[in-house]
């Protein structure tokens, strides 16, 4: 089981890095596509079975369709890169290495691996996300329910054609 | 079991990768999707202190956090479209200014 969780790691991380470097936009979509259904594996050897469904679902399904729709509709094509500063060009690498070196230094001093035993059992199955859900967070859930109804409506309300 | 530092670890090397793409890109779509990246690696990070904590309320943001994320993927994208109506471009160099 270790060794899917440091597979799955390890292509997340490098279809990231493919989001990030492609130039078309559809190349970048699929590698996010990608990065997404890895992590929906890595919630799996986690424990969290609900959420990797809901990821694969919402993420990985309708999320992303909708970012190809648009990617297709615009029809977005390679983008023209810019040469204003070379400065930029040559410290952008470095300063991104030298951030996730730091990051991780600070994890590594907050969490070290021995002091961090994970729970005996967790059970995260849907019976349990719903009664923690309309019970605990019966708010949340309602006012995320008017979040969605702005959403929809604001999304009408941009893409119509005389705006 | 998995150590809790190295799910922190994939988390912040995601997290890292989808700033540094945010930064660097130069077409709107795509700095979105690093967003994404971005908000997945946080998810990441919840899912992980919930397994090592044994608590069940991290999971629970995550899906509020996937549902803002849905949200903001909807109107973000109608703006892009409403945006590529008027100017006629993708590219955030060209994007600099937010009147129509």
């Amino acid at each position: 089981m270790e060794v899917l969780f440091y597979i799955f790691a390890a292509l997340a991380v490098i279809a990231a890095i493919s989001v990030v470097a492609q130039r078309m936009p559809v190349h970048s979509a699929l590698s996010l596509i990608v990065v997404l259904c890895s992590l929906a594996v890595v919630y799996l050897l986690l424990g969290a079975e609900f959420i990797a469904v809901i990821q694969v679902i919402v993420y990985a399904g309708a999320i992303m369709v909708l970012f190809v729709f648009v990617i297709m509709l615009l029809n977005a094509g390679r983008e023209v890169p810019s040469h204003r500063s070379r400065f930029a060009h040559w410290l952008g690498a470095p300063l991104v290495a030298a951030f996730l070196i730091e990051v991780l230094f600070a994890i590594w001093q907050q969490f070290p691996t021995e002091s961090t035993r994970p729970a005996a059992s967790l059970n995260a199955g849907p019976a349990a996300i719903g009664h923690l859900l309309f019970r605990n967070y019966v708010l949340p859930f309602e006012v995320t329910s008017i979040l969605i109804l702005v959403a929809i409506l604001g999304a009408v309300v941009l893409a119509k054609k005389e705006f | 079991m998995v150590p809790l530092v190295h799910v922190l670890a994939l988390s912040a090397a995601l997290f890292v990768i989808g700033a540094a793409g945010f930064v660097f890109r130069k077409n709107i779509i795509t700095v979105f999707m690093c967003i994404e990246l971005m908000l997945n690696a946080v998810n990441l990070a919840f899912i992980g202190f919930s397994r090592y904590l044994g608590n069940l309320d991290g999971q629970l943001f995550v899906f509020f956090v996937i549902v803002v994320a849905a949200a903001e993927a909807t109107v973000g994208l109608a703006i892009i479209i409403a945006l590529y109506r008027n100017r006629n471009t993708l590219n955030i160099e060209d994007l600099d200014s937010m009147k129509m």
